[in-house]
């Protein structure tokens, strides 16, 4: 191991490998992935459904395969791995403190930085489900981890809370072992997660789904043994006289996920609180120089592809920073989401920079539109930049575009220093 | 643990390890006694020591003249010599009683007065500016505050279960999972206790079982009339990174919920907001309620308007008990209906912080009653800390590594805790059974992701050090199991 | 025109999810609406006569570093097929190391479609 690498990648899963990938390919030589689980892959290993790959692979594979196509490219290139390393610190002038059982305490120094920590699931606590502190309260990631790579059944009898992807495919692999789920609960008026995954997660098993309600309450002493669901009215209030006891041994949380970015703090990256993960730019570059972030770190995602192809930005800039101290721009201005846009990422771009590039533009809209929708980026004043059109926009599904550089760079005017991203119905 | 069940014989049994009864091992443990401490549950600080705000109070609030206000005042002194010796964090924060508005303000004079009979040391009375200055986020229509600088906070588990550890160390037994059951008398002397793990003779037999000290006291045919009432109060924990504060906040007291709802920061580093009070009856109902976590939030933000509900990481209550004796004080005595026994009741708030002073309280009692202390020449107060590698410095945590690769695998990314850790937990004199119990000895599965990624390789590691199967593991006894069955054993339920 | 009935169904081949509805007369269909691609259209047509689905689950491994390598259906199988499947795996046992896109059961029911690994165990040293 060395004391000083071209690029250091923390997590080793789609993004930190995309990113030591195409570190290596731009010219980058010293390389290291640093990953916290005994193997590559962060959480596809344990997402053994299918559904992977159809952007990047234009097939569909499981979560593991999906990852192994990139294990093996990493293992072809000879590039460094830490396994089983946990990274506890990071300074603004890119030291890292990681520590394992072999190597023990490490300090390491990297040229350039990928953060590529992916994100972790919101918990009962954050919900505050009132209620006891019995056993049988897991998260859809823990349990997903039990059935499928530990080889435990934490439960016989769930009801699930959260109509997400997570929890519908969770809701039919614990079904396919032998296990009872109850009740898909979702306080949403609309189901959360992909409709195909309602049709073979959910319908296919006869798993019901009962939409604007929540848990009132959880019941039992030591395991769980019940929980009281309960209607709730437009604005998430609880219609008292609606509740229904619902017996079961587990409460499964499917409710949402948010980066993973206690690291980042430490380095005094700045945080946007609108996605949970850095502000970077379309280099994937944080505030602080030469510290790029790159998938679930930056913003929730819904299809691993676009995770790896973030990573692929990330690993190529941190690659050229470290190679030749790539300049940030000098006309670096900021893109805001504008009408029913919920968040979009990069949030800057560097205009005098991006000429001969093109980036990618990810936004997510906060309602439905079933019907033909155009995404417009617009000047602060209202002045049309640029129009994209999609056949439909859901808060579930992540709008990915490829922008070209020098349609932005030669139609923004000298004064602009804000763009907005808008979506609206055709 | 098969010798101790083999001596059935003690000069002292103590029932129920919550902090009293640690606190009073500890101190017996000092003199020439076979003591046994038997606890119901399969770890020690289950009951009211466990749930509770980890404050120790200054004694400003008690009734003049009541133990509460005696035992408080010397317990907050004993405190301080207690943490070095026992090598556990102490936060000395002090603490202000807010007044918002003009009429609360003749409370803190009122306060003022009972705090300086109490002998409650350096107290003073702030004025808004001085008050903004130490907590800024405060209500801004704060009118002034008592200040009372001896206010600290201890971590209530690590501070019990280091009191049994170094009484364990200097001699003492501990019985887990050993429900008292029975009284043995023979005319009218209590000469031992039947318990679901064999029957223990003794001198004397310490009644400090918390909630259910009553029940205690009516097995031994004395104090009927005597009944404890669990009061619940509920708790909530916060992100450490999205609220910090400085000191102590107590609102101005009110007769129905005592000290209310009052905020404060953990040895952790976390804000912590609570409690309520609610009478009820189950004695082992420890659930929180919506209207309970509503009720907190809102007190708290009329001290603390900035606190968020969305910074919320953990919730929980704890039963306080509350005793029906009419001055509302302490009960600790030696029975006077029958021989061999020590009562101690109602030990509500202020109890923790009162702990070592109703241990001293009872080696004076049981002195009176003629029983010779004859002093250890090895007795060693102190109890040595293990390593807590999220404390320790760059070149501290190497060296450690270096000396057992353990404490080099982080289980808990959240709060840093390493197998070593885990390990050392589970093998420690009071020994960790439990994923709860070593969560509330290193921490772990407490930041925010609260146990999501820590709860397969804790089980797996708590499985092979107790050599038990994975789905023997649970979570806190009884049948707390996380785990049915394998993947591909299938029973199938229709 | 006694016979004629409507379903809807929601497309699964991809996340956009089309409602498509279908006028059957009798086990003919005669009419397909909602569809925006071909994938939907072949996928009612499927799901109408012989609905299939692309089971994924896993198997036992013996000596691996993981007790369970993940395993699917190279192509989709008949829906009610689908828990008869389940119980021959939870049969089966594989030594590690397993490499993936293993074998694992060949031409389940006779359906030209097998069962291979998605992933791979090493060997428990």
């Amino acid at each position: 191991m060395k004391k000083i690498y071209d690029v250091l990648i923390i997590g080793g899963g789609p993004a930190g490998l995309a990113a030591g990938i195409e570190a290596i390919k731009t010219g980058a030589k010293d390389i290291l992935i640093i990953e916290r689980d005994s193997v590559l892959g962060g959480i596809l290993p344990q997402c053994i459904h299918n559904g992977f790959g159809s952007v990047i692979f234009k097939k569909d594979y499981p979560g593991p395969q999906y990852a192994q196509n990139f294990i093996d490219e990493v293992d072809k290139l000879g590039i460094e791995v830490l396994l089983d390393t946990m990274v506890l610190d990071i300074t603004p002038d890119r030291r890292i403190f990681a520590t394992n059982s072999i190597d023990g305490y490490l300090e390491l120094e990297g040229k350039s930085i990928v953060l590529a920590m992916g994100c972790r699931e919101r918990t009962r606590s954050q919900i505050r489900i009132p209620g006891t502190r019995a056993a049988g309260i897991f998260t859809a990631g823990t349990v997903q981890r039990f059935v499928n790579i530990e080889g435990y059944m934490p439960g016989n009898k769930f009801v699930i809370l959260g109509s997400g992807d997570i929890g519908m495919i969770m809701a039919r692999r614990l079904k396919l072992e032998g296990a009872s789920v109850e009740k898909v609960i979702e306080i949403m008026p609309f189901l959360t997660g992909l409709r195909r995954n309602y049709v073979q997660c959910l319908q296919d098993f006869g798993i019901p789904l009962v939409l604007q309600h929540t848990i009132k309450r959880i019941i039992g002493k030591n395991r769980v043994e019940a929980v009281e669901i309960i209607k709730v009215d437009d604005n998430f209030n609880m219609i008292n006289g609606t509740e229904e006891v619902i017996a079961c041994d587990s409460l499964l949380l499917s409710v949402g996920l948010i980066p993973e970015n206690e690291l980042s703090k430490k380095a005094s990256i700045a945080i946007d609180n609108i996605t949970g993960g850095p502000y970077v730019d379309e280099n994937m570059e944080t505030n602080i120089n030469g510290i790029f972030a790159a998938g679930n770190v930056v913003n929730i995602h819904d299809l691993v592809d676009y995770v790896t192809e973030a990573g692929y930005i990330a690993g190529r800039n941190a690659a050229l920073h470290a190679l030749h101290h790539q300049r940030r721009g000098l006309n670096r201005i900021s893109i805001e989401r504008g009408k029913n846009v919920n968040n979009v990422v990069p949030q800057f771009i560097n205009l005098d920079l991006i000429e001969d590039k093109s980036f990618l533009l990810q936004l997510r809209v906060n309602k439905v539109f079933d019907k033909k929708v155009k995404v417009e980026i617009t000047e602060d004043d209202g002045t049309i930049i640029a129009t994209y059109r999609e056949n439909y926009a859901r808060p579930a599904e992540m709008i990915a575009l490829k922008i070209k550089g020098d349609k932005l760079s030669h139609v923004v005017s000298k004064n602009c220093y804000k763009l907005k991203v808008n979506v609206t119905e055709i | 643990m098969n010798s101790v069940k083999d001596n059935k014989y003690f000069d002292i049994i103590i029932i129920g390890a919550g902090i009293v009864g640690a606190m009073i091992a500890r101190i017996l443990s000092k003199y020439k006694l076979n003591i046994l401490i038997i606890e119901k549950e399969v770890d020690i600080c289950m009951g009211a020591s466990a749930a509770n705000s980890a404050i120790l109070h200054s004694g400003c609030d008690p009734k003049p003249g009541s133990l509460k206000a005696e035992l408080n005042v010397k317990g907050n002194k004993y405190w301080k010599n207690i943490v070095n010796e026992l090598q556990i964090p102490c936060k000395e924060t002090g603490s202000f009683v807010i007044a918002i508005g003009e009429e609360e303000l003749e409370t803190i004079w009122h306060l003022y007065k009972r705090s300086i009979y109490n002998k409650v040391p350096k107290i003073k009375i702030l004025r808004k500016d001085e008050i903004l200055y130490k907590e800024p986020k405060l209500n801004p229509e704060v009118t002034g505050a008592l200040w009372t600088p001896t206010t600290a906070v201890v971590d209530p588990f690590e501070a019990t279960i280091a009191a049994c550890e170094n009484a364990i160390n200097n001699g003492s037994k501990l019985l887990l999972s050993t429900q008292f059951k029975e009284f043995i008398i023979e005319k009218n002397k209590i000469v031992g206790i039947k318990t679901n793990n064999g029957d223990f003779y003794s001198r004397w037999v310490i009644n400090s079982s918390g909630i259910y000290a009553d029940e205690v006291m009516h097995k031994a045919g004395i104090r009927s009339d005597y009944k404890i009432t669990p009061r619940r109060g509920e708790y909530l924990v916060f992100d450490e990174s999205k609220v910090k504060l400085n000191t102590v906040l107590y609102p101005v007291p009110n007769k129905e919920i005592g000290k209310g709802t009052l905020i404060s920061t953990t040895t952790h580093g976390n804000v912590m907001i609570g409690p309520n009070a609610e009478f009820i009856e189950d004695k082992a109902s420890t659930e929180t309620t919506k209207s309970g976590i509503s009720e907190i939030l809102k007190n708290a933000k009329r001290l603390l308007p900035s606190l968020n509900e969305k910074d919320v990481i953990a919730q929980y209550a704890g039963l306080r008990a509350t005793s029906n004796l009419e001055n509302g004080d302490f009960l600790i005595e030696i029975s006077e209906d029958v021989q061999g026994l020590v009562n101690i009741g109602g030990i509500e708030s202020p109890g923790f912080v009162s702990a070592p002073a109703i241990a001293e309280m009872i080696i004076e009692l049981l002195k009176q009653a003629g029983e010779k202390f004859e002093e250890k020449e090895n007795w060693n107060p102190v109890r040595k800390a293990r390593p807590c590698f999220r404390k320790l410095s760059h070149l501290e945590r190497a060296e450690l590594i270096k000396k057992n690769p353990a404490y080099g695998r982080i289980v808990c990314r959240c709060e840093e805790v390493t197998e070593g850790e885990i390990v050392d937990a589970i093998h420690s004199p009071v020994p960790a059974l439990t994923y709860d119990a070593v969560k509330r000895r290193t921490w772990l599965g407490t930041g925010r992701c609260q146990g999501c990624f820590d709860y397969p390789r804790v089980i797996e590691i708590l499985a092979r050090e107790l050599n038990i199967a994975v789905r023997d593991v649970t979570k806190c006894g009884n049948n707390s199991n996380f785990i049915f069955r394998r993947t591909k054993d299938v029973e199938i339920i229709k | 025109m006694s016979d004629r009935t409507t379903n809807k169904y929601i497309c699964i081949r991809c996340p956009r999810g089309c409602e498509i509805i279908t006028t059957l007369d009798g086990w003919q269909i005669d009419k397909i609406e909602g569809n925006v691609c071909k994938l939907g259209l072949d996928y009612v047509k499927e799901e109408v006569n012989d609905p299939r689905r692309v089971v994924t689950s896993t198997v036992k491994v013996i000596n691996g570093k993981h007790s369970l390598v993940p395993v699917w259906t190279t192509a989709g199988i008949p829906k009610d097929k689908i828990f008869d499947l389940m119980e021959m795996l939870r049969e089966i046992k594989i030594e590690a190391p397993v490499d993936i896109n293993t074998l694992v059961i060949n031409n389940i029911f006779d359906l030209n479609i097998d069962v291979v690994t998605s992933g791979k165990v090493a060997k428990l040293v």
